[in-house]
């Protein structure tokens, strides 16, 4: 059976990463699964976690006022889900929804914060890391909102 | 006694057999010659210069099957007089034909090799030719990889033919949209996106691209990072071409003429055009 320190070192996000700091990562991991329509977090509520997406599939969503729920991305197998747990006030900005049954490891982010604010190296390099996340979804929302496919273009 | 070689300026007659609505605003024609005969051959990538007697000539790219010899398949976007004058031909009435024009895909050199295409928007129908191919020669390439942006579900092409490529060996077909309402149960993003869930093996990688220039540019960065070289990618090219042979220069590109250059380049020929604004 694959233990979670193994599945936790596997995933590409961690690459790289240090042996003592992937043992410390999986102290605050845990399994987790959603049903498909269950929501995984909800904007506005605390942002306590993050999570490795193993099998399934995520709508990030946002409400607009008359629009109802609008899905702005979705997630998958490999990806993370959750980044405001690292960036003061660490409350969620959008809702994450299931889409189908999702299995995920969900990490630790009040214990992580801990850890990295007592070991900068390791603050480093989660920051680093969280950092080209956020390039790549910057970049693919900048593609998005120039609508290239609209008749007009 | 020799035949003449068939001007290129003159339309050969069709017939519209078939219209098929894909989406709101995009229908695919089939056209059948008007005498009867076989149509001129193509090779995937290629296009036609279809004239709507009385309105207007259009540049379009030939969507079908290039073994079908019998009809030739067009897949338009009603933007504008002459497409929508296009596209509301009804069976049985008249439309000129000129071509096919221009290069076509790689799929000679691809031979052996994995091929991703990579399409978006309209820019499905160019590279569907290209599909067919691979799948009717499968032992002839490695795996084949389609990846399909769409503004939204609605707007996506070929849905069915799509799911049923995607059942095929070797094969990975993934679509996704731009914007998709909370029924829509597949990919949400751009099609860059989708590249997380494919795995390249760039040495053995053939890319073809087709979509607005954006997207493709988008798209040759992505491919780049995975380690696919300039030479292996391929992209289709759009300009408002006129004549089609390269005489009048509408569809001049830099140091080039799309209608007889292209309209498939090599990245590396054109990736420098491609950074400059307002070629």
């Amino acid at each position: 059976m694959e233990t979670l320190e193994r599945i936790v070192a596997e995933h590409p996000f961690f690459a790289g990463l240090e042996e003592q700091y992937l043992q410390l990562l999986a102290g605050c991991a845990s399994n987790v699964r959603f049903e498909g329509g269950k929501y995984i977090l909800r904007e506005g509520e605390e942002a306590s976690q993050f999570f490795l997406i193993r099998h399934g599939k995520v709508a990030l969503e946002i409400a607009a006022p008359h629009r109802g729920r609008l899905t702005v991305e979705t997630l998958g197998e490999g990806d993370i889900l959750g980044w405001s747990w690292l960036i003061p006030p660490y409350h969620w900005r959008l809702d994450a929804r299931a889409v189908d049954l999702t299995r995920a490891i969900a990490l630790d982010g009040k214990c992580l914060r801990t850890k990295c604010e007592q070991n900068h190296d390791l603050g480093y390099e989660l920051l680093k890391r969280f950092a080209h996340i956020m390039e790549r979804r910057l970049e693919t929302t900048r593609f998005q909102l120039l609508d290239v496919y609209a008749a007009h273009k | 006694m020799a035949t003449l070689p068939t001007d290129p300026m003159v339309p050969d007659p069709y017939r519209v057999g078939q219209v098929w609505k894909e989406t709101s605003d995009t229908f695919t024609l089939a056209l059948e010659p008007a005498d009867g005969a076989a149509c001129s051959g193509f090779s995937p990538g290629q296009f036609s210069m279809l004239y709507v007697f009385g309105v207007g000539e259009l540049p379009i790219s030939i969507s079908g099957d290039p073994e079908d010899p019998g009809r030739l398949i067009y897949t338009v976007r009603s933007v504008g007089q002459a497409t929508h004058a296009l596209v509301s031909r009804k069976p049985g009435e008249m439309v000129g034909v000129r071509g096919p024009f221009g290069g076509c895909w790689p799929l000679a050199e691809a031979r052996g090799k994995d091929v991703v295409l990579v399409a978006g928007g309209l820019g499905l129908a160019p590279l569907r030719p290209a599909i067919y191919q691979v799948l009717r020669h499968r032992e002839d390439y490695g795996r084949l990889i389609v990846l399909y942006g769409g503004r939204s579900p609605r707007d996506l092409l070929y849905r069915k033919e799509l799911a049923a490529w995607a059942r095929q060996p070797d094969t990975q077909v993934l679509s996704t949209v731009d914007y998709g309402g909370l029924s829509w149960r597949g990919h949400v993003g751009v099609v860059t996106s989708l590249f997380r869930y494919v795995r390249l093996q760039p040495a053995r990688t053939v890319a073809m691209l087709c979509g607005p220039e954006i997207m493709m540019r988008f798209v040759t960065r992505e491919l780049e990072s995975c380690g696919v070289q300039a030479p292996d990618i391929y992209l289709s090219m759009e300009r408002n071409m006129k004549c089609a042979v390269g005489f009048c220069g509408h569809c001049q590109y830099g140091p080039y003429f799309i209608c007889k250059d292209g309209p498939v380049f090599p990245y590396s020929k054109v990736r420098s055009l491609l950074e400059k604004h307002e070629i």
